[in-house]
């Protein structure tokens, strides 16, 4: 098991356990963590999973690929490290991930 | 005088639920209109995941969006279906006469003995991009689709987005703007990559702006826009802007639906699990925007849905008629309509 943190825009942390080869969106919504909505169901087709990564764990986590990029577009204040959580599969080496949920989503 | 469309069932959603429905009401002769405000059959298979595969329709092992979405077509179209795309359904009200009146946002009313509500997770609506205080600007000097080209002559127009409809109005407005600038978050666009070349070259010319950047502010009084602040890389840019067109994508909203009087729980719409009725007797609704306890969101619980309802809904449409019910791989009145040979 691998350990996520979710931390939401007032600073409300939610660590939650996570199975390896699920993405990270499954997690917040089976979880019920505030502020992923995933509209989609994780299609990569709506932008309401946006999270912010950690900048420790930026390179860990990686870049999207050009689809999560397009789809990005249509998030709410989107920045460098900006990503469709239902595009990141949890992993050993994801081990202690933290994420930043946005003010909103779209 | 508006014209009224006479029909015994209006669907409202053309999503595969709505689909089937034609189907399942055909078998019992009832013909059908479906409203969408899609401009394409399928809802959110057409919308959302057109290519995704789906793996738990029985006896497709994996099927995509568009797939299903083609197949029930081929399947509802011994029935000859009547689709209205691009509205979505405002107001339904019940006659004197027992029938219910339909209206769309086109100025359409349909009179209906059925209504089957199969509206999934409501209409999609533009997204509203989320620049604070763009409400009062909305249909003023705010627009989210181009409905005449006349609102955008001699104006100062600003367009967010990165796709066709950004890139298709961009160029399809330069002509008769003031000026046109396209603001978009980076410099790779999801549009025909002809439209992305053709506005890069006016660009060149200096006949239209492009900003890399995300819209972060609106200035302007009595809902009418003045100017942007344009968040880019190098820091804030302000752009005089008179008209705002923001292409942010659909997203689901229930919409008009809430104000039908119908019994809601939590913005969907509640009904008995025996035909899927809702608390106005002959309006019915099927898939994603009922709830009963125990729903499950999967299509092929609104496949079911559909088969009770019609049963139902033959009931209601011809009290007189006596209700038989029939296996398609045995009845020759079925096949018939089928049109098995």
């Amino acid at each position: 098991m691998t350990t996520i943190t979710f931390v939401a825009f007032d600073g409300t942390r939610h660590e939650l356990e996570a199975e390896n080869g699920s993405t990270v969106m499954e997690n917040a919504i089976r979880n019920s963590v505030p502020g992923i909505e995933a509209e989609c169901g994780g299609a990569c087709a709506c932008a309401t999973c946006h999270v912010y990564v950690d900048d420790a764990w930026k390179a860990a986590v990686g870049e999207p690929e050009a689809m999560e990029e397009d789809m990005l577009d249509f998030a709410y204040d989107v920045r460098p490290n900006s990503r469709l959580s239902c595009q990141i599969r949890v992993s050993d080496k994801l081990d202690g991930l933290v994420v930043h949920v946005p003010e909103r989503q779209a | 005088m508006r014209n009224v469309i006479e029909t015994d069932v209006v669907i409202v959603g053309a999503g595969p639920v709505g689909l089937f429905a034609v189907f399942e009401l055909g078998l019992y002769d009832l013909r059908c209109h479906l409203i969408d405000i899609l401009d394409r059959p399928g809802g959110q298979c057409a919308e959302l995941y057109p290519e995704k595969p789906i793996y738990d329709i029985p006896a497709w092992p994996e099927i995509s969006g568009a797939g299903l979405t083609e197949r029930l077509m081929e399947q509802i179209a011994p029935f000859h279906p009547e689709f209205h795309f691009n509205r979505m359904v405002t107001a339904l009200k019940k006659l004197d006469d027992g029938r219910f009146e339909v209206e769309t946002d086109e100025n359409e009313i349909f009179h209906a003995k059925i209504v089957v509500i199969a509206a999934g997770g409501g209409s999609f609506q533009p997204k509203r991009p989320p620049i604070p205080g763009i409400e009062a600007f909305e249909d003023k000097s705010v627009f989210y689709s181009v409905r005449r080209m006349e609102e955008f002559r001699d104006h100062d127009i600003l367009i967010v987005g990165g796709g066709d409809s950004a890139l298709d109005w961009t160029l399809n407005l330069k002509p008769i703007a003031k000026s046109v600038t396209l603001v978009h978050r980076r410099p790779e666009f999801r549009a025909a990559p002809d439209s992305v070349n053709k506005m890069f070259a006016l660009q060149e010319r200096g006949e239209l702006a492009f900003e890399i950047g995300q819209v972060t502010g609106l200035t302007g009084e009595d809902g009418q826009i003045r100017s942007a602040t344009i968040k880019g890389p190098d820091g804030d840019v302000e752009v005089n802007a008179t008209r705002l067109l923001p292409f942010f994508g659909l997203t689901m909203k229930l919409g008009p639906i809430a104000d039908w009087g119908l019994n809601l729980h939590e913005n969907l719409i509640k009904v008995d699990t025996e035909k899927f009725e809702t608390s106005e007797p002959g309006i019915f609704a099927i898939g994603d925007i009922n709830w009963y306890p125990g729903k499950l969101k999967l299509i092929l619980s609104g496949f079911h849905e559909a088969a009770l309802m019609a049963h139902a809904a033959k009931k209601i449409a011809h009290p007189e008629a006596k209700v038989v019910f029939q296996y398609t791989t045995s009845s020759t009145s079925l096949q018939k309509k089928l049109g098995v040979k």
